[in-house]
């Protein structure tokens, strides 16, 4: 039962945290500051995500060299200017093909 | 011209929506392995729905840990999504009853996507195609991976779990990669933010580095007050 507790918690903590940033007030939203800060951070959290996931483990970081591979040849697919979703493909492709053939 | 810019944003949104959506099998698999019903692990898909929360919970339950810092963990996690917030507000705009139901969809995922349109309106459709079909198969793959822990393969075997970070990369690329005093401070905003994660993960709990990033954003506009 306590375990119910912990996922209810956990689901209203997750969706108030949602809304709360959705229901700024228009006062504190039209800020120019909080504007500024509003248009960038999502490009700070994001980079942080790509090192995050990429190189990441829990607490640890480590190399895990299929998605590593993964994450070049999605590089390389930007590079030459590939569309989104063959971008999306090159790195699972690459990172599920490496990973195969190490194991 | 508005056709072909929403249909991509369309594409664009089913492509990282059922990519993405296919890891709940792993969380699935991970909720009913740490001792989850099949319920237990349905509900934090269905009402939590923001992956890196739900698997920071399983993954306390799955050591035996304190529960409070499990979900204190989760919040943590969760907290990045008000700061999206904060910019999908003015990309959405949206009001009276359809807020509460649009809150439940802002994302990692879809505030990328969203971010990644060249204009509001194919960013709107962003927002609500990747919503969608990322909320459907990450429910419907959770239910199979918590059915069937035993025969569902595991995602990293597809490399699936490449697919989250390229997104978010590829969606910054271009942003990145311009030319002119705006694209130089995304750059050290975004090489600042990817550094400052990497160091603080060692030292700080699961959910902290991806919030302690924001602080690179603070440094640049202290730094060209405008």
């Amino acid at each position: 039962m306590t375990l119910w507790w912990a996922i209810v918690a956990t689901c209203a903590a997750c969706y108030a945290l949602k809304l709360a940033g959705l229901s700024a007030p228009r006062r504190i939203l039209d800020h120019p500051g909080v504007q500024r800060f509003a248009t960038l951070v999502p490009v700070a959290l994001l980079a942080a995500l790509i090192a995050v996931q990429t190189f990441g483990h829990g607490q640890a970081l480590h190399l895990d060299w299929p998605r590593t591979a993964g994450m070049g040849a999605a590089v390389l697919a930007l590079l030459l200017r590939a569309p989104f979703l063959v971008v999306l493909a090159a790195a699972a492709v690459v990172t599920a093909a490496l990973r195969h053939l190490l194991n | 011209m508005e056709t072909t810019t929403r249909s991509s944003a369309t594409r664009d949104g089913l492509g990282v929506g059922i990519a993405v959506g296919l890891s709940g099998v792993a969380f699935g698999a991970a909720a009913v392995t740490a001792g989850l019903s099949v319920a237990q692990a349905c509900a934090l898909s269905l009402f939590a729905f923001t992956g890196a929360s739900q698997f920071a919970l399983v993954g306390v339950v799955a050591g035996g840990g304190n529960l409070v810092a499990g979900t204190a963990g989760a919040m943590l996690l969760g907290a990045r999504n008000s700061l999206y917030g904060l910019r999908m507000a003015g990309v959405l705009d949206i009001r009276g009853w359809r807020r509460p139901l649009t809150a439940q969809g802002v994302i990692d995922e879809t505030t990328a996507v969203a971010l990644a349109q060249p204009d509001q309106e194919s960013s709107r459709t962003a927002f609500l195609v990747t919503f969608v079909s990322l909320y459907l198969t990450w429910n419907a793959t959770t239910l199979l991976g918590a059915l069937g822990t035993s025969w569902v393969a595991d995602p990293a075997v597809f490399g699936l779990d490449a697919v989250g970070p390229a997104t978010f990369l590829a969606i910054l690329w271009p942003r990145l990669t311009g030319s002119g005093p705006e694209a130089r401070a995304l750059r050290l905003i975004a090489g600042c933010g990817a550094v400052i994660a990497l160091a603080a993960t060692p030292f700080t709990p699961p959910g902290v580095p991806v919030l302690l990033a924001s602080v690179a954003v603070l440094a640049v506009i202290l730094r060209r007050p405008r």
